[in-house]
């Protein structure tokens, strides 16, 4: 299984800063191992991030995107105590979600 | 490979409009790109890790950490790793964070230090260390370094330390005073500490552990001095051996009332 | 006149006696070097025998150089070892010296026997107009052919440096390329050509 995620959400004047730092490899799929093997691509495609029940904000990843990403981002709303969930799924049907309370 | 390439590439591009004054807004773009990305330090994740190895029981006494003694008292991690190397009388010797690790891992949950000693960093029990190493660190980050030079075993030891670092050897004549031994010196771009003066010491000591974006790696200080014998040419150092410990008290001693940024975020 | 001496030789013995159990300075030089030798083990090309010490190496290994008669001494000894070119042949191709002169590579426990090394000259040295990322250790040597010209002194000094740096300079930070074999006689060639032929990019802009 996946590792966890560190999520980070915390409120301030009507707005919700969550940041997020992913456990991923990110494999590209165009690199080579030390015998000259091509090391398969393994990359996050999805994330979804909610507040409660409410999706905030949706994304497409891709491999340019680096090793243990981080993600970082504001939405309108939020009040201390309410959940905010990350999830996301890669390209080989792996998938993880967190969650945690804004502080 | 690939995290670091962006920044190099927008190095690269200053570089050629702006042709000599180079070197300096070279820097000034890895610090700033340092800045951009402190707040996502991935060595958070090797923390979290760690931090749940330490309350895991594990090995054969199927024990926790949580009351392994870093000199500050069983199962106190805050401020410990600031503290060390340091002399522990339940040994006899100098440990640093990793040799005492060990002992801890050895006492408490029966695990072999060999496991350790002669294994492949980013695998097995090593990885484990790193991320134990990993969760320690942090709860000195804000410290100050306060190695106890008072001790004749830490004064035997830095004495130690100073000789394995003028030590030139190996096919190419190499000393750890070659490149960190003066100030304002650079291999490529890449700027050395003089790990001979306080200031060089304080940035160099006090920034590993440290994760190393160019190959998503979490490096323990073990690591670090593994790979600077690596490119000296010298022969392996054995993990937690004598020379490693000498050279770290040397450091630590040098970094004495410097600022602890553990885990640091490297190149 | 006794008394004279006798004061400052019991004054040293009460400044001995303080640290009761103190090491000897030489009785940790002789603990470190056997420190360098207990610590190490092979690994790949990499033998624990790299960690005995030539006896060049052994004086260079303090904060301070050693005093310039045994520099001196040092530095007629490392002269000797400096294979001159036998067919008077100095120079190759700057192409190729480029290559060597980028490549760090070779000698470490991840390097395979056998290997063509590098001579990692940017490490530590700016070299050419267009390389960017050179290190400052050693000197400059940009544009180096342009500005020393090509005399026989010269050409003959540059090649006895890369060949032996230690002849020139017995504590000097650069390894001696030809003569701990870390280059062949060709790369030092295909070297002498990249610092010395008006079309390398070292001289010409």
């Amino acid at each position: 299984m996946a590792n966890p995620m560190r999520i980070r959400a915390s409120a301030k004047d009507g707005v919700t800063e969550v940041r997020v730092l992913m456990s991923h490899v990110m494999e590209t799929g165009q690199r080579k191992d030390a015998s000259g093997a091509l090391i398969p691509a393994h990359f996050i495609t999805e994330l979804t991030a909610k507040h409660n029940d409410k999706v905030v904000l949706s994304a497409q990843f891709g491999p340019s995107v680096s090793t243990n990403p981080y993600l970082a981002f504001k939405f309108k709303g939020g009040a201390k105590g309410d959940k905010v969930t990350v999830g996301w799924t890669d390209n080989k049907g792996e998938s993880r979600a967190d969650e945690v309370q804004i502080s | 490979m690939r995290n670091a390439l962006k920044p190099i590439a927008i190095v690269a591009a200053l570089v050629m409009s702006h042709g000599t004054a180079v070197a300096q807004s070279t820097a000034d773009d890895i610090a700033k790109y340092r800045e951009m990305i402190a707040d996502g330090n991935p060595s958070e994740l090797f923390e979290m890790e760690g931090e749940e190895l330490w309350k895991t029981p594990r090995g054969p006494m199927k024990a926790t950490l949580e009351k392994c003694d870093l000199g500050m008292g069983p199962g106190v991690v805050k401020g410990a790793s600031a503290r060390m190397p340091r002399f522990f009388k339940d040994t006899g010797r100098v440990q640093d964070l990793e040799s005492r690790l060990l002992t801890c891992m050895q006492t408490l949950q029966g695990i072999d230090p060999k496991l350790v000693i002669d294994g492949k960093f980013n695998s097995g029990e090593r990885k484990t260390m790193a991320a134990l190493v990993a969760y320690v660190v942090t709860h000195s980050k804000g410290d100050k370094v306060r190695v106890d030079m008072t001790n004749p075993q830490m004064k035997e030891l830095y004495a130690l330390g100073e000789r394995a670092f003028y030590y030139r050897t190996g096919p190419m004549d190499f000393s750890c005073a070659t490149c960190h031994g003066e100030d304002g010196k650079r291999i490529r771009l890449q700027d050395l500490p003089n790990l001979t003066k306080h200031e060089g010491a304080a940035a160099g000591w006090g920034s590993w552990p440290a994760y190393r974006v160019s190959n998503s790696q979490f490096w323990t200080m073990q690591h670090r001095l593994n790979d600077c014998f690596r490119q000296q040419r010298t022969a392996e150092p054995i993990y937690a051996s004598d020379v490693t410990i000498a050279l770290s008290v040397y450091m630590a001693a040098k970094a004495n009332g410097g600022e602890v940024m553990t885990p640091g975020l490297k190149r | 006149m006794n008394r004279i001496l006798i004061a400052p030789l019991a004054l040293a013995v009460a400044v001995l006696s303080i640290p009761a159990h103190a090491t000897s300075p030489e009785e940790l030089d002789i603990r470190a070097r056997q420190m360098m030798k207990d610590s190490f083990k092979d690994h790949g090309i990499a033998k624990t025998y790299r960690m005995l010490q030539l006896d060049f190496q052994q004086a260079c290994s303090q904060a301070k150089p050693p005093s310039a008669d045994v520099m001196k001494q040092i530095e007629a000894e490392q002269m000797k070892t400096i294979k001159w070119p036998a067919d008077g042949k100095y120079f190759g191709d700057w192409k190729e010296g480029e290559k060597i002169a980028i490549s760090g590579r070779g000698l470490t426990w991840t390097d395979k026997a056998g290997a063509e090394n590098g001579g990692g000259c940017y490490n530590c040295h700016q070299l050419s107009h267009h390389e960017i990322s050179y290190g400052t250790i050693g000197p400059s040597l940009l544009e180096y052919g342009k500005v020393r010209g090509n005399s026989d002194e010269i050409v003959k000094y540059t090649w006895g440096k890369l060949w032996n740096a230690k002849a020139y300079n017995a504590c000097s930070n650069m390894p001696r390329n030809g003569d701990a074999g870390i280059l062949t006689e060709d790369q030092i060639r295909h070297l002498m050509a990249y610092l010395f032929d008006p079309a390398s990019p070292v001289n010409k802009r």
